[in-house]
């Protein structure tokens, strides 16, 4: 027992200087945190609550009213039309992207990945100028497409490719790094044993990437709900018609319709708070599970 | 394991396996796994279609000005002025968000206090709000009658809204989870051993950081700088609320390109937009070449 209180001792007071000398002083520390909460409270936390506020300025009612209109319906309907097929789009793309680059070695496959990559670097104005250089009316493909009576640019196709370009790498980025570090041992031993290839992807691969699956796919749904730039260029604007939500936020506040451009916003606003609350989720429960999902 | 042993070993050469594979290219090693030709030509149509073919056509779009065409198409000052409120702007906003991300990193990972996680999560928002919603956002918060734009005009004079200093805010908070998310993992994983070493030499405190921490996080804190700096090039929707969209004065290079469209300039804004690709990319590359010295220079 001695023996045990003569180590514990110096020990004790040894810890103490080092500490002191591993961590700034409390003042510091305070004014340290306070200033990244002062810094984070009004760039982040004032916007968010200035939408909802804005949006109930005139009371729930006008909130509610402008909500209903037929143009605001018909915006909410097609941020969901474009998100319906965009996403799965990519989802699929996302996991035959990850399957060949996670589970062969092949020549090349940095470049691809970077290539996968590619359009998170190109402004979202310049994703929706290619294809209007492509499709629109003095576009490449421009004068063949008015004779086929097929309207890409101005209309629901144009909406729906540039959201698939700007939310293209979302899925395959989440799943590539996760793959990578489980291998293939899990998929290899089911080959052996004799299951088929779709068996082994769906009742291998699939439960070991689930989580990692649903993260990409929430932040690909966010930004192709979200998605402004893009959109923009090859919408056209027409009200009712090809005007997703945030389109019809732009419209509104441009018209100084404040209130209505709000509570347009503080769905989307919702949309995005949900994303957060989700994400987190995936992060504190599954964290292990989704690999190097760090942005 | 197998097939990963047997690819291994012919790779390796033992003798004549290697005098046979020599001449031809391997194209990929071989394993038991199926589905490799069907997922890489899925993966390489749907790149193309998507994004390799559309990219091309605007190079090929502005090529058809030729070359003294391109350079007048994008030197002219209205386009000129627009790089540099781009470029600029965006710059002093990545250099804020270096000091503040770098701030909010080091309070989540060093410091605790109540609501933590919270806060840790709402770095994000960013990411997650539409980028039209944040516009305007900012833009009410920010203009002369705005909770913000009021006491900031009456206390300091200060004009916000509709001035570049608008823009470099909207830059500011589409960018900063960048740095954030940059340095927070580095920042975690340092190791401790090292802090003590310097300590227990006599460093004090501010020595420690200046020549311990932060040649460690240099690195990252440069990639977070540049990912804050390409993204506010190119960002649209956060900015054109809050801009007031002056020629000259707060017209940055996105909404040139989109003014371009609406005038059906179809070549004039493919040249502006490849220009726009081609400054980003050497930046970016001039950042990874920094960075790449940089890492060089850390490691022992």
């Amino acid at each position: 027992m001695p023996a045990d209180a003569s180590i514990a001792a110096p020990a004790s007071i040894r810890v103490q200087p080092a500490r002191a000398a591993l961590t700034e002083p409390a003042w510091v520390r305070v004014a340290l945190i306070a200033g990244a909460l002062l810094f984070l409270a009004l760039f982040l936390l004032l916007p968010l609550v200035a939408v909802f506020v804005e949006a109930l300025r005139r009371g729930f009612g006008a909130y509610w009213t402008a909500l209903i209109e037929p143009d605001a319906v018909a915006a909410i309907q097609l941020t969901l039309i474009v998100a319906a097929i965009s996403v799965p789009a990519n989802l699929l793309f996302g996991i035959a992207a990850s399957w060949c680059v996670a589970k062969f070695d092949f020549r090349g496959k940095n470049l691809l990945i970077t290539l996968i990559d590619l359009p998170f670097s190109v402004s979202p104005v310049i994703s929706g100028l290619i294809y209007v250089l492509l499709f629109g009316m003095n576009g490449l493909f421009g004068t063949y497409l008015r004779d086929m009576g097929v309207q890409i640019i101005f209309a629901v196709p144009g909406l729906v490719l540039a959201t698939i370009f700007v939310t293209f790498p979302f899925v395959a980025r989440e799943l590539i790094p996760l793959m990578q570090e489980q291998g293939s041992d899990e998929e290899e031993a089911a080959l052996v044993l004799g299951a088929s290839g779709w068996q082994t992807f769906w009742r291998v691969t699939i439960p070991n990437i689930k989580w990692g699956l649903l993260y990409g796919v929430l932040l690909c749904n966010a930004r192709a709900m979200g998605e402004f730039g893009a959109v923009s260029v090859v919408s056209g604007h027409i009200r009712g018609e090809t005007n997703t939500m945030p389109l019809h936020v732009e419209i509104l506040y441009n018209e100084y319709n404040f209130v209505a451009a709000f509570a347009v916003a503080s769905l989307l606003a919702m949309l995005a708070l949900v994303t957060l609350v989700v994400k987190t989720a995936l992060e504190w429960r599954f964290g292990d599970e989704l690999a190097a999902s760090r942005h | 394991m197998v097939a990963a042993a047997d690819s291994d070993s012919t790779l390796a050469g033992k003798g004549g396996a290697v005098t046979v594979r020599a001449p031809v290219p391997l194209f990929r090693k071989p394993s038991v796994l199926p589905g490799f030709g069907l997922t890489l030509g899925f993966t390489l149509s749907y790149l193309s279609c998507i994004v390799l073919v559309p990219l091309a056509a605007l190079i090929v779009r502005s090529s058809g000005l030729g070359w003294s065409g391109f350079w007048s198409a994008v030197t002219t000052p209205r386009v000129l002025a627009a790089f540099e409120v781009s470029f600029g702007l965006s710059f002093a906003a990545a250099l804020t968000n270096a000091l503040f991300g770098f701030l909010v990193a080091w309070v989540l990972v060093r410091y605790d206090f109540p609501g933590k996680r919270l806060v840790d999560a709402l770095v994000d928002l960013p990411f997650a709000l539409p980028t039209a919603v944040a516009g305007i956002a900012l833009s009410a918060l920010y203009a002369p009658n705005g909770w913000l734009g009021k006491p900031l005009n009456e206390l300091f004079g200060l004009k916000v809204a509709f001035t570049p200093l608008g823009i470099a805010i909207a830059l500011t908070f589409i960018g900063l989870p960048f740095v954030v998310r940059t340095v927070q993992p580095i920042l975690q994983d340092l190791p401790p051993e090292e802090e003590e070493a310097a300590a227990s030499l006599g460093a004090s405190r501010l020595q420690t950081f200046r020549s311990v921490i932060l040649p460690a996080i240099l690195p990252a804190l440069v990639t977070g700088f540049a990912l804050s700096f390409a993204r506010g090039v190119g960002e649209y929707g956060s900015v054109i609320f809050i801009a007031g969209n002056m020629p000259g004065l707060t017209e940055i290079l996105p909404l040139l390109i989109v003014i371009k469209l609406e005038q059906y300039d179809y070549a004039g804004a493919a040249a502006v937009g490849t220009a726009m690709l081609a400054v980003s990319f050497v930046m970016l590359l001039i950042l990874n070449l920094l960075q790449h010295w940089m890492r060089s220079r850390h490691a022992r």
